[in-house]
């Protein structure tokens, strides 16, 4: 990495506020890593040229004295999230071409507090999976490596996994994940870096494409903590235009950190405990418990009873809504169109969505469409929803004794390109300690806690009480102080 | 409960995706076998609970009941709306004739 490219996102702010170096310096620096990184696969499009419009328009805001928050800071954005102007294509090849005439209102906040775009960040299709190898334009690899010399190629996680591979190899200083189950926390997992999802209904879903509507939420994925208290703040707000929006201020989180965690109880859940976890997974956790106590705060062991459900409930209720807010795509107002010969419209619907859509993408709608069905409604979704109602219950139960949980965010390092792809059950374990903040809606964030054997970041997870992202981030800086995590992935690329 | 291959092609046309009778043999295994791992919420006693239907408390809001009390949605963006169209005639969505 560069110098300027090394930099967070706060060092870059106060280095071209000081006069240090112009933004077009650094949109420069971050356009080349760009170029030199597309090994990775990590971007779907690169757009030098806005990154470079926004730091010219840094640049003379600087000598007008008219800066805002994000002036000079380049940043990556998820492909999820609509573009005006911009190819915008979820990583499936459905929306081949697709581009939108309008911005959402995520990237349009990061837009109006200055911040530049890179380009758009590679993902799984449609967000849905955990290694991003269902990716229409080919997976994601991870910058980092396994010290045993094989050099085998590796994922950055999903279904941020362009997100995440960005920022740790250093293309991009800061960028948009999203988070359905746990796809801005495993992937900053797997990548030594932060990533939050805040509570559900704080960042608008307007514009950022649908998965799963009732558990969608956008955040901020970054080197470190300031970092995404910095991206979440102008990311956040009240929007009108999505019904889920919570009309409520957005707390000044940067002012607000502090690693003093004195008053404050942790609970270490006891079911999140796993049979089969490797050691090194409940020793990181072990370190995580050391280091919030250094910090100040009091451990207490909470129960959280129906952890166990949490996953099958996920995979009801994610595809259930995926295969009704996948109904909209059918080769009729955007993307692809498929026209069997001699074929009527029913054809043609069906043959664009084979067409169109991947593997797991079809798969999940099929899951989704057969638990929505006639007959099978109550006895499948409705249960579901039942039990999301007790996991949340659980929670509020758990957060009576407690401030703040902390687990491991994922049962394993990341795993090689292939391993897990055959089997779907072994890939949805994958967001086992992620899922029930998902389901119950709470704010939490993923801080690397350490390095495993294989020399792979390992990620410490902490989940908060709905609306109290300081606390998660707070805690975040306390692990990110005494963890003292340093490693970068090696450039190979 | 399982599902048959009938079933599958059943829910195919239901979320109408054409699936060739491969991806039908390799997709009704693959099913079961999700749908026999989510049978264990069967275990979890639910009796009285409501289902879960907003995660977050929120309130219902209502749009001012004026054209264009948004401008994105009151109308106005015709050229917008079919600009990605695959297929766009005289100002509307052309599709496969479906009246002879």
């Amino acid at each position: 990495m560069s110098e300027l490219t090394s930099k967070t996102i706060a060092q870059l702010r106060d280095g071209f506020r000081a006069g240090e170096f112009a933004a077009t310096e650094v949109a420069e620096a971050f356009n080349a890593a760009v170029v030199a990184g597309r090994a990775l696969n990590a971007w779907t499009v690169e757009t030098p040229e806005l990154a470079l419009e926004a730091a010219k328009a840094a640049d003379a805001a600087r000598s007008s004295g008219d800066l805002k928050p994000l002036s000079g800071i380049p940043l990556g954005i998820k492909d999820l999230f609509c573009t005006e102007g911009v190819d915008s294509t979820t990583a499936s090849k459905i929306l081949t071409g697709f581009k939108p005439t309008y911005e959402s209102t995520v990237s349009g906040n990061l837009k109006r507090a200055g911040a530049g775009m890179l380009g758009k960040l590679n993902m799984d299709e449609f967000a849905m999976g955990s290694s991003n190898e269902t990716s229409a334009y080919g997976p994601v690899i991870s910058p980092w490596r396994r010290n045993d010399g094989g050099n085998a190629a590796l994922t950055p996680g999903g279904s941020s996994g362009g997100s995440a591979a960005a920022v740790s190899a250093g293309m991009a200083p800061g960028v948009t994940g999203t988070d359905t189950g746990g796809s801005i926390r495993q992937p900053a997992a797997f990548t030594g870096i932060s990533g939050i999802k805040p509570t559900y209904g704080r960042c608008s879903r307007w514009g950022i494409v649908a998965f799963a509507s009732s558990l969608d939420q956008a955040g901020p994925m970054a080197k470190d903590v300031r970092d995404c208290a910095i991206m979440l703040e102008n990311m956040c707000g009240f929007d009108p235009k999505d019904a889920t929006s919570l009309d409520l201020p957005v707390p000044q989180w940067e002012a607000g950190l502090s690693s003093d965690l004195k008053s404050k109880r942790v609970g270490i859940p006891k079911e999140y405990r796993i049979d089969g976890v490797p050691d090194e997974i409940n020793a990181i956790w072990d370190k995580g418990i050391d280091f919030l106590k250094d910090a100040g705060a009091e451990i207490v062991e909470i129960s959280l009873p129906h952890t166990k459900y949490a996953l099958p409930t996920y995979y009801i209720i994610a595809p259930a809504e995926a295969s009704s807010n996948l109904a909209r795509y059918d080769g009729v107002r955007y993307g692809l169109r498929e026209t069997p010969q001699g074929g009527n419209l029913d054809a043609m619907y069906a043959a664009t969505r084979a067409e169109g859509f991947g593997a797991e993408v079809k798969r999940r709608i099929m899951i989704g469409t057969y638990v929505l069905s006639a007959g099978f409604y109550d006895a499948y979704f409705t249960k579901a929803q039942k039990v999301r109602a007790l996991i949340k219950r659980d929670f509020a139960e758990a957060f009576a004794k407690c401030d703040l949980i902390l687990t491991p965010t994922a049962p394993s390092a990341a795993f090689g390109l292939g391993e897990k792809m055959s089997d779907p059950l072994a890939m949805y374990l994958n967001d086992v300690f992620a899922v029930p903040a998902s389901l119950a809606g709470l704010p939490a964030m993923s801080v690397p806690g350490g390095l495993d054997a294989q020399g792979l970041p390992l990620g410490l997870h902490l989940i908060g009480k709905e609306l109290d992202e300081q606390t998660v981030l707070n805690a975040g800086l306390a692990i990110e102080e005494r963890a003292g995590f340093t490693a970068r992935a090696e450039k190979w690329w | 409960m399982s599902v048959s291959e009938k079933e599958v092609r059943h829910v195919a046309k239901l979320a109408r995706l054409a699936l060739s009778d491969a991806e039908i043999d390799k997709m009704v295994p693959e099913l079961n076998n999700i749908l026999g791992w989510v049978e264990q919420l069967g275990e979890v006693n639910t009796d009285g609970i409501e289902p879960l239907t907003a995660v977050i408390e929120n309130h219902t809001r209502l749009r001012d009941d004026v054209v264009n009390a948004d401008p994105l949605t009151g109308g106005g963006v015709r050229d917008d709306i079919l600009k990605n169209a695959p297929d766009a005639q005289h100002g509307f969505f052309a599709v496969p004739k479906v009246i002879e």
